[in-house]
């Protein structure tokens, strides 16, 4: 009896504690987000640090914010369309979805997916999007991680919830083996070429895809993440520069034409996919020092040094680009 | 004292499971939920919110496993020696407890966050062989198997409620990963209050002089019987595929959408929580060890389904009842057939050497297989393991049946 009140007691205690401080912790039922809509020339789109869509003029990043309803974990517009990759709770399971949206970010379309939100691209006109997420198992060893990439064409609405049934050319030949991961997706102006990073066997390419073909063919090593520049002659990347996993990478810019590589002046590991700016200029996310990330700039041709552009901040966009002479 | 009645159905199983064990039980159960939760979101919070990369999260995974392993025989040992089983249980669940808070405070240091996993691998490690030693003494020699089908199908059951509950958390507080380490912390706090109250440590023959490293390692490794079922475990562990490549495997063989990857596991273990029970007493009727390499010729079963060609739903559900009835059959059996080989006061001793050559077993397998999986391709990495394991059951039974 005495043991069922002390039992009885420590329910309550610890009950009190956990309710008392999840009441604490919950994100305030934040006030209605203001509309936003990508087809606004001239703005940056971001997730804030509550991973909510926001907006900032790209002329003056550091002007006030304009935040919406919609919270992602990755987000990516271009042309009117945008994709955010969402965790969430539905019938009592995880899932991980692909919403694809409109300009203002109606929902259109929804794909389930499962794993950790990792990539979300659309193509410059708005047709072709693709995402990434991954899961891993007891990772004593490289193997114990799987990515998986999609595309899909919002013309025809038709999604490859995992393209890598692709066939797919090493160095010429044919390739074939059951640990092919591929991610970090980027497409070209024609919504047909693509770019992206496969591994397999232990080690990681660069591959030309080609949408219509249906094939894709490996162009260079340790090419990750590849990101097509506006001209379409440059692909900003992250280079594994080092097997330590505490700064494993570093942004780098490829010449399509020589294939001559450029390391950027961006010093600290960077692990995300970069999004052009302007023909002179990237942005990609950093982690912090107290945990979460801004968004920073860096010049594309290895010179000056990194800004720091929107603090808080992660998958940095830029729907529509004004692309001066 | 005990009903000794063929087939006690619903409560009078209940009845004829000793109450120390129901208890055990539902320490593992609440422990469970707790550590499930963590675990549920953990990925995602070190990426997502600490941004983190893959990388580091594989670090992170892979740091704890040497640690574990010491501190699993160190604890085994410590407790037979002061004849404490209860209270070195009560620190392993204790610091797993206070490594929930730690995930709190770590912030994004990854070395911190690092410390804090291992603290909490740690706790798992140290509290896995006194608690099996407990269940051990608590239960006639007969019936062991189901007292350990009993326990194992409890703490599935909060394997199973834990990521729910984390994912709860995470629906009514917008997002908070703190509030599901809080609560994961207050769940395995009233984890330890149950086990302070009702679980109590059944110690009837202390032995006379607390057992000497030397002397310990000596009765452990120097019982032939108990050297062979080491064996036998070793050998079959090391051709063990572990569950993520299992679940990967099917979910490229059936080209299953990946945003039903995360049930694979589920499936796993509801079979498992269904049999445990049924296995457990099958294993007290008709020999444990058989029981055990049974469970293994399941899993053999598998691995031929998973490299044919074979795709489609019916597929999936035989694969996963198999691999289920694997688990079912094995897990608590193996502690249920080595606990009556040991000498009572070298208990938990034994049980943590039994663990730890099964986990460091699984590690080579592990490696192997991905090595395998890497120069050739799965199907052939997966016939190779359903070969050695194929070889190990002919090996196993020549040896211990």
């Amino acid at each position: 009896m005495k043991r069922a009140l002390v039992l009885a007691a420590s329910i309550v205690a610890l009950a009190s504690v956990a309710i008392t401080y999840a009441v604490l912790a919950s994100a305030d039922p934040s006030p209605a987000g203001a509309a936003l809509d990508t087809t606004r020339s001239g703005q940056l789109l971001f997730l804030d640090a509550g991973g909510r869509v926001a907006a900032v003029p790209s002329d003056d990043p550091g002007a006030a914010r304009t935040v919406g309803d919609l919270k992602c974990r990755r987000f990516h517009s271009s042309g009117g369309t945008a994709v955010c990759l969402a965790a969430e709770v539905r019938g009592g399971l995880p899932r991980t979805s692909a919403l694809i949206l409109d300009s203002e970010l109606r929902e259109t379309n929804r794909l389930n997916l499962a794993g950790v939100p990792s990539r979300a691209r659309v193509s410059p006109s708005g047709r072709m999007v693709a995402w990434t997420v991954f899961v891993t198992g007891e990772s004593y060893n490289a193997t114990g991680f799987s990515t998986w990439t999609g595309i899909l064409d919002t013309r025809t609405g038709y999604p490859i919830v995992n393209i890598e049934t692709i066939p797919l050319y090493i160095d010429g030949r044919r390739h074939h083996a059951a640990d092919v991961n591929f991610w970090g997706v980027t497409f070209a102006a024609d919504d047909n070429r693509f770019y992206a990073t496969v591994s397999t066997r232990g080690r990681t390419y660069l591959v030309e895809g080609d949408y219509a073909k249906w094939e894709a063919r490996t162009l260079r090593n340790n090419v990750e993440c590849p990101s097509l520049s506006p001209d379409g002659t440059r692909l900003a990347f992250k280079k594994r520069v080092s097997p330590s996993a505490a700064e494993p990478w570093r942004l780098h810019v490829l010449d399509l034409v020589t294939m001559r590589e450029t390391p950027l002046a961006e010093t600290a590991s960077v692990d995300d996919q970069a999004q052009w700016l302007s023909d002179s200029e990237v942005a990609y996310a950093r982690p912090g020092a107290a945990g979460g990330s801004g968004i920073w700039a860096v010049p594309a041709d290895g010179s000056g040094s990194p800004r720091l552009l929107i603090p808080a901040a992660s998958s940095p966009s830029m729907p529509i680009r004004v692309d001066g002479p | 004292m005990y009903i000794t009645a063929n087939r006690p159905p619903g409560r009078a199983l209940l009845r004829s499971v000793p109450a120390n064990v129901l208890a055990l039980g539902m320490v593992s159960m609440v422990t469970d939920i707790s550590a499930e939760m963590v675990t549920a979101v953990l990925p995602l919070y070190l990426v997502l919110a600490l941004g983190l990369n893959p990388l580091q999260v594989g670090m992170l995974d892979g740091l704890h496993f040497g640690v574990t392993a010491l501190v699993r025989l160190a604890g085994a040992h410590a407790s037979d020696r002061w004849r404490h089983r209860k209270l070195v249980a009560a620190s392993g669940y204790g610091i797993s407890a206070l490594a929930k808070l730690g995930l709190l405070l770590a912030g994004t240091s990854v070395g911190a966050l690092g410390a804090v996993i291992t603290a909490d691998r740690a706790g798992k490690g140290l509290r896995t062989a006194p608690r099996d030693a407990m269940i051990s003494s608590s239960t006639p020699p007969d019936r062991l198997g189901q007292a350990f089908g009993v326990h194992r199908a409890m703490d599935t059951l909060g394997a199973l409620l834990g990521p729910l509950a984390a994912f709860g958390v995470l629906a009514a507080t917008g997002g908070s990963y703190d509030a599901v380490f809080m609560t994961s912390f207050c769940v395995a706090a009233l984890g330890l209050v149950l086990l302070a109250l009702y679980v109590r440590d059944p110690r009837t023959t202390l032995a006379a002089e607390p057992p000497r490293i030397g002397t310990a390692v000596r009765a452990i490794v120097g019982d032939p019987a108990f050297r062979r079922i080491c064996a036998v475990t070793i050998l079959l562990s090391l051709v063990t595929v572990s569950d993520f490549f299992v679940y990967l495997l099917l979910q490229k063989q059936l080209a299953m959408t990946p945003g039903l990857f995360p049930l694979l596991p589920l499936g796993t273990a509801a079979v498992y929580l269904l049999l445990a029970v049924p296995l457990g007493r099958l294993a007290d009727r008709r020999g444990r060890v058989g029981v055990f390499l049974g469970g293994h010729v399941t899993l053999f079963a598998a691995y031929l389904l998973l490299a044919g060609a074979a795709t489609g739903i019916a597929l999936l559900i035989v694969v996963l009842v198999l691999h289920g009835t694997f688990y079912a059959a094995t897990d608590g059996v193996l502690m249920s057939a080595a606990g009556p080989l040991l000498p009572e006061a070298l208990l938990t001793s034994g049980m943590a050497v039994l663990q730890t050559a099964q986990a460091l077993a699984r590690l080579g397998s592990s490696v192997a297989f991905g090595a395998l999986w890497t120069a050739w391709d799965a199907r052939t990495g997966l016939l190779v393991m359903a070969g050695g394991l194929a070889l190990s059951l002919l090996a196993a039974r020549k040896v211990i049946l």
